[in-house]
Parts: C-alpha cells; sequence; structure tokens
C-alpha cells in the first residue's frame, strides 16, 4: 500500500512518432480559416502546430512537472498516479484538489505553491494545506481504471480517492476542492465520507442539477436554467458526443495530435475570460502542457468514456445532498454563469458564496490568486 | 457552360501516405464485449482497419467506380462532379438522385443500372432514366463551397446543372436524408421544370414546426425524431455547431474518420446490429475513401452548420418559398422498414402533394444501397403515369 515515487519520462520513441505525426498533418478548412465560429479556428491551429513542432520543449516541461513530489499508489487494480506536497510548517488540513476534462492535475501547478506556502508569498503561514492533486480515474498518469462492476462508476471512483486519502496517506480528515467532474466527486466524498470529509470547495453546481424539475423553481432559478439550456445548446455538443458515442470520437483525436488539440483547444477558448483570444487566459506552453498529458499517455478515450460510463448509471441526481459545509466560489463567465444563490441551496450545504469578478472554467489556471484565497479563506472559516 | 468528362484518379502519393497512416494508427484500448452500445465496436474498427491495410483494393474500387460516366462543370461557380448514365428505353425520363451524409454518390451505384436499364434487370424498357447522380457541394469530387449558407442554394445549382447544362427542360428528382432536403428545395423554387419529386423521409426541419392540429401517428412520430435526436443526434450537434473542431483529427487520422463513418451505417441500416450483412468490408471503405482522398470531411459538415445557424429571416424565406411552391409538384413517399424517420402520410400531405406513398417491408437509411430493388420498382411505379402526362406536352 505504501505509495512509489513517480517521475514522468515519457520515452523518446511517443516523442519521435509525434513529430512525425505533426510533420505530416493533413489540414482542415472551413468557409473563413480565422474565426473560431466553425470551431477551433484552422488559422489558430496551424499557428498552435507549428509551434509545437519547433519551439515546445516537452522535456522542459516534464522537468518542470517533476519538481512536484509525485508517486503512484495500488488500489484495487488501479494505479492512482498524484501529487503530494507538504504544508511548510504546521499544515492545517490537508486537501485533496480534483481536476475536471480536459485539463488534467496540471491544472492546478499555479496554485499548489500558494496553498502549501503561502508565507512565502506574504500570506500567513498558518494557512498551509498537505497538498494531495491525483489524476483522476481515467485520465493522464493514472489512466483507464477496471471498476468492479459499470454501476455508479464516479461512486467508485470516488472510493478510490478516499482510500488514497486515508488508507494510503493516513489523513483521518481532509478538505476536498475542485470543479468541473472534479467537483461531482468533490460532492459525491462528502455524500459518501461526511465523517473524512471536513468541508468542500467548488467552482459550480454539477451538471446534474440541472434535471431539476423546473415547475419547483423560482423565476431566477428558470430564467438560469434556461440559460444552461442554451449554453448547452449552442456549445455542448462535445459533452452530447462524449457521452453517447465516445468510441466513434477516440480514435481520430487518438490517433492524431492536431485533432485531439482542435477538440482540446475549443473547450479552452470558450471556456476562458479572455475575450476570444485564448492566450489572454492561457499560454501555448500551457496549453501544449495539458494536451501533451492527453497524448503521451494515450487517454483521450478513457478520459471522454467517464461521460458515457456516468451517462449510463449517474453517480449524482437532484435528491442527492451535500451536508458537510459548502464554499461556493463562482466565476462569471464559467459555461452557465453565475447560478442564485438558493438553486445551489437545493443540493448544497452553501455556507461560504463568492461571486468572482472575473474568470472562468479553469480558475486554478486562470485566476490562481483569486481562486487560492477563496479556497483558503473558507477552510480557515471551517477550522476556525 | 462546358461539361467535362471526368475520370476518379487518387494519385500514388495519397494512397502511400495513407498506408503509413494505417500502418502507425494508435488505437485506443479496446474495452473486451464493448459492441456498439457506445459507437463504433472498437473490435470492428481493428478488423476494418486490417481489412484496409491487407484486402482492400483501391485500384480495383476505382475502376468500378469509373465503369460510370462521370463528368465535371461549373454551376453557380462550383465545380459539380456527376455521373450522367443514358437510359436504354424509348424514351428515358431525366432523374437527378441526390445523395446524403455520410454516404456520397455511392448511395446509388446499385440503384443506377436498374434505372436506366430496367429491360436488363426483369424490368419494362419503357420505365428506363436517364440519371443524373451528382456529388453535393463540399463532398466527394465537387468542390467545396467559398462560405456557409450554401445549402439552401443548392436545390438553384441542380436545376441549372439539369437544364442548362444538360439540356434537360423537365425532369424528376429523388433523394433521401440531405438530399431530400436538396429535393424539395428543387421542387420549391423550379417548380415548373420538375416532374415529380420521390423522397425517402419528409426532410427533418419541418419537424421544427409543431402544428397544433397533430394526429395521433404525427405526435408519435415528432416524439420518436424527438427522442432519435436526444439519443443518437450528438453527431448532428456536434457537426452544426463546432464542425471544424471534429474535423481536424478526421482530416488528419483515416481510423478516426472511418470510426466516425461507420457508425453511422451501422446504426441506421436494416442490419440488426451486424453492419456487415448490409455492407461488405470494401463497400464501407470505399464510401470513407471518397471522404478521405478528396479531403472534404469537413466541408462535408456544413449542411449541419447552415440548418443549425439558419437564423429567424431565413426560415421565413424558406416557409415563403413553401407557400409558392410546394402544391402542385407530384411527390411520391417511399418509406423503408428500418429508417430512423417514419413520417405518417398526413404529415407528408402537409408540406407535399402526395400522390404515392409506399412503405417498403425492408431497408433502413441507406434504403437505396441496401434494397436497391425495392426502391426501383417504387420510383418506376411513382413515375410511370406521371411518364403518360409528359409525353402529352407538346415539345419545345
Amino acid at each position: 500500500m505504501k505509495p512509489e515515487p513517480f517521475l514522468i519520462n515519457v520515452d523518446q520513441a511517443v516523442l519521435g512518432d509525434l513529430e512525425q505525426r505533426l510533420r505530416r498533418t493533413h489540414w482542415t478548412n472551413g468557409p473563413r480559416d480565422d474565426t473560431w465560429d466553425f470551431g477551433t479556428s484552422p488559422e489558430y491551429l496551424r499557428d498552435f502546430l507549428r509551434y509545437w513542432q519547433n519551439q515546445f520543449d516537452w522535456r522542459k516541461a516534464e522537468a518542470y512537472l517533476n519538481q512536484f513530489s509525485q508517486f503512484k499508489a495500488e488500489l484495487a487494480g488501479a494505479r492512482i498516479h498524484f501529487i503530494h506536497e507538504k504544508a511548510h510548517g504546521q499544515a492545517r488540513l490537508p486537501l485533496l484538489l480534483l481536476h475536471g476534462w480536459p485539463d488534467s492535475f496540471y491544472r492546478y501547478y499555479k496554485v499548489i505553491p500558494r496553498l502549501v506556502a503561502p508565507g512565502a508569498i506574504g500570506g500567513d503561514p498558518r494557512d498551509a494545506f498537505d497538498v494531495v492533486v491525483p489524476s483522476l480515474p481515467g485520465f493522464g498518469f493514472t489512466g483507464p481504471v477496471r471498476h468492479g462492476s459499470p454501476k455508479q462508476p464516479n461512486r467508485q471512483s470516488a472510493q478510490l480517492l478516499w482510500q488514497l486519502m486515508t488508507d494510503v496517506l493516513g489523513y483521518r480528515k481532509f478538505a476536498v476542492a475542485g470543479g468541473d467532474g472534479g467537483g461531482a466527486l468533490a460532492q459525491i466524498l462528502a455524500i459518501e465520507h461526511p465523517e473524512s470529509v471536513v468541508g468542500i470547495h467548488l467552482t459550480d453546481l454539477g451538471w446534474h442539477v440541472t434535471n431539476v424539475d423546473p415547475k419547483t423553481c423560482s423565476k431566477a432559478e428558470q430564467k438560469y436554467l434556461e440559460g444552461a439550456k442554451k449554453a448547452f445548446m449552442a456549445d455542448g455538443a462535445y459533452a452530447m458526443v462524449q457521452a453517447t458515442t465516445p468510441h466513434s470520437l477516440a480514435p481520430a483525436l487518438t490517433d492524431s495530435p492536431s485533432g485531439l488539440a482542435a477538440w482540446i483547444l475549443d473547450r479552452f477558448h470558450s471556456w476562458s475570460d479572455s475575450g476570444g483570444e485564448i492566450e489572454k487566459s492561457f499560454s501555448k506552453d500551457e496549453l501544449l502542457t495539458n494536451i501533451m498529458i492527453y497524448w503521451v499517455t494515450g487517454t483521450i478515450g478513457s478520459s471522454i468514456e467517464t461521460y458515457r460510463a456516468d451517462t449510463l448509471s449517474p453517480s449524482l441526481t437532484p435528491s442527492d445532498h451535500v451536508d458537510v459545509p459548502v464554499g461556493l466560489a463562482l466565476f462569471p463567465r464559467d459555461m452557465s454563469g453565475i447560478p442564485p444563490r438558493e438553486f445551489a441551496e437545493r443540493t448544497l450545504n452553501v455556507q461560504h458564496w463568492t461571486e468572482m469578478p472575473r474568470g472562468s472554467h479553469f480558475p486554478a489556471l486562470e485566476e490562481p490568486e483569486a481562486y487560492a484565497t477563496d479556497i483558503t479563506a473558507f477552510f480557515r472559516k471551517l477550522a476556525a | 457552360m462546358s461539361v467535362e468528362p471526368f475520370e476518379v484518379k487518387i494519385s500514388d502519393a495519397v494512397l502511400a501516405d495513407l498506408r503509413e497512416r494505417l500502418a502507425s494508427a494508435r488505437l485506443p484500448e479496446a474495452k473486451e464485449g464493448a459492441g456498439w452500445d457506445s459507437g463504433t465496436s472498437p473490435e470492428f474498427l481493428r478488423r476494418l482497419v486490417q481489412h484496409w491495410q491487407t484486402g482492400f483494393d483501391w485500384r480495383a474500387q476505382e475502376a468500378a467506380i469509373n465503369r460510370f460516366c462521370h463528368f465535371r462543370t461549373p454551376v453557380g461557380g462550383l465545380e459539380i462532379h456527376f455521373i450522367h448514365e443514358r437510359g436504354h428505353g424509348s424514351a428515358p425520363l431525366p432523374l437527378i438522385l441526390t445523395h446524403g451524409y455520410p454516404d456520397s454518390f455511392l448511395r446509388f451505384s446499385k440503384l443506377i443500372p436498374l434505372l436506366t436499364d430496367p429491360g436488363a434487370h426483369g424490368g419494362d424498357p419503357s420505365d428506363a432514366f436517364d440519371v443524373v447522380v451528382p456529388s453535393l457541394p463540399g463532398f466527394g469530387f465537387s468542390a467545396q463551397p467559398a462560405s456557409d449558407g450554401t445549402t439552401f442554394q443548392i436545390g438553384d445549382l441542380w436545376h441549372a446543372l439539369m437544364t442548362k447544362a444538360l439540356g434537360y427542360e423537365r425532369f424528376g428528382a429523388h433523394g433521401g436524408d440531405w438530399g431530400s432536403t436538396v429535393t424539395e428545395h428543387l421542387a420549391r423554387s423550379h417548380a415548373a421544370s420538375v416532374i415529380g419529386i420521390h423522397l425517402t423521409d419528409v426532410p427533418f426541419w419541418h419537424t421544427f414546426q409543431k402544428p397544433s392540429d397533430l394526429s395521433l401517428a404525427e405526435e408519435k412520430q415528432l416524439a420518436a425524431s424527438n427522442d432519435f435526436m436526444t439519443k443518437q443526434g450528438a453527431y448532428a450537434m456536434i457537426q452544426g455547431t463546432r464542425p471544424l473542431t471534429l474535423a481536424q483529427g478526421l482530416m488528419d487520422s483515416p481510423v478516426g474518420l472511418a470510426a466516425w463513418l461507420v457508425e453511422k451505417f451501422q446504426s441506421l441500416s436494416d442490419c440488426n446490429g451486424d453492419v456487415e450483412t448490409r455492407f461488405s468490408l470494401d463497400e464501407l471503405l470505399t464510401n470513407i475513401m471518397v471522404y478521405w482522398t478528396t479531403g472534404t470531411i469537413g466541408s462535408a459538415f456544413l449542411p449541419y452548420y447552415d440548418f443549425t445557424q439558419a437564423g429567424a429571416m431565413r426560415w421565413i424565406l424558406e416557409t415563403a418559398k413553401g407557400w409558392i411552391g410546394h402544391s402542385h409538384v407530384p411527390t411520391g413517399i417511399a418509406l423503408f422498414a428500418k429508417d430512423s424517420t417514419h413520417a405518417p402520410r398526413e404529415w407528408a400531405e402537409r408540406f407535399f402533394n402526395v400522390q404515392r406513398y409506399t412503405e417498403l417491408p425492408r431497408g433502413g437509411h441507406f434504403g437505396a444501397f441496401e434494397e436497391p430493388e425495392l426502391l426501383a420498382e417504387d420510383l418506376r411505379a411513382f413515375f410511370r403515369p406521371l411518364r403518360a402526362g409528359e409525353s402529352a406536352r407538346s415539345p419545345s
């Protein structure tokens, strides 16, 4: 059960093969190449791939990632990859940070130092956390996980994470934070293990709440739901494909680096508070490091399959309620905007509510300071 | 308007590049027993790719394709590819056949000989057709449109192709999938030239309007089409909203393209789950090759984009055209038993002058390919009375 130290070290053959694929890319083109109106802009993508081929240095990115203490732990047949950084000084709490799709453990690279060593950036050293950042089952260096049954796969994934925190790392009580799919897992952990989870910090309510009966909703809630539905119809097709026919999509994204990049970049472009200029929010190196985590591990297929598996056997419904304290940091440009507080209170024990002035779906990357500060404030309140 | 003979001839370089890509394909880890429940069966895809590499002979398929007479001609500023096969009979009726997605002009490869030469296939030579099978703009060997929105103009292009380029004054038209939409547009906007239209589905976009006097059967049909969109409509949604986000991977990866396209042939045909009962691996791959070698998967998504993005003005205009055009062009509807939609007759009659309504006992969404004899028989029967009317018209 003792976790083994882990270093990322991608085989040179994988990088050589990638170089070849990038070199022989067949380009798609649209009626207009310079806009994102038809999906990922072909003009931007060509520029992005030129950078990938000629300037991006994976070994440098790899060395950067390897500055974090990483491990792999064997759990029920799965080998869970995670970062484990100990607090500088006395830790107030252990904090489990959960990423989503299409990001990765790398989502948290900017906030880890802030949370582990707040004293080093002018904060209060007493706010320090022990931080654990796993690659979720199906993702990155954890890779595909064979669950015991197809029943409620996210509940089974959450159970693995609970075992990681308790059995493997020996934490009796811990905090959880996350967004997107990671937020859903945080909710499940809180529901299944209120004895261990002291509180959860979220940046969204989870997609399952949109299934509430609109007849029971207030005017403001109905307006929010209509907006969410409209946003889904306009830009949610990626999720519908992943939830219904992932096996028709995965081969292209597994075989083509440009195809993988187009699919993932479109999400970062849509889900940033960048006014349509993706690199105002994320650098090419950041975008590529994240894409490379999918490419070198070949896990785009198993990552999108989590949508299908959860659709076949959902782990959360609007009748599930999180009883442990919940802190919410809501970013205005996230998918459906900021929900009414009463809507959040249907399923969550909301103890902390922050409406951020800017930011979107990846606040840990886009607004690391505001995000880390809010996590810290919430758990400081809880610990008091 | 110069009509140039055309031959399909893919360069050796394209085939060599394809071989290289297939040999180095990275496929996702295959879950055993996944079947077709979550999209294309990973196990089937492996078999298809293996056949592509070791059994499939493109040059033989190309030779078979080239046994038809192909042409290209500029229509409305776009080079349009089409097959033009003359009928064997005393008075062949000109007929334009329009394919859809994700098929191609090959949808009609089995039907063409039955229509041009019924006498050689146990039919009556007086039922012969002159057959024209174009590739839709952005598909196969036709040029890619320079802008979005052209889907609504294809009916006009077809009219120009048939009258100006080929010199037919009046002609019939048939289609399914996008082909039924194009055929409807053609009849509506150019009713004076169209003898009759024959469709294998009532174009899906009519379901956007919800009349208040629906029959029980119509309500059932609308619910079924809603259910189809929820459970199986993701492809249309992504192709309609973010087409190029998806297209890049399919342009660059032949196995990715195959996985994306083959799913539809399995789920929409009358194959009882086993796609090979309806399409051989060679047939599936030949159709995929039409997309691969021409690099047209992205432009083939444009009709979805055009319909998804069309604004209120477009629909007002389309509705207005409908009032003007629809009422008198005789229409035949032939529904294949396992197609994804089954419009009741009263639904079809809301939009068309329905003269014939047939429920065919077998076949699915690709009925022209799956059951060419059934379709040929229905086309002959539908146009037979209309031919009489044509011969009564004085020749110009």
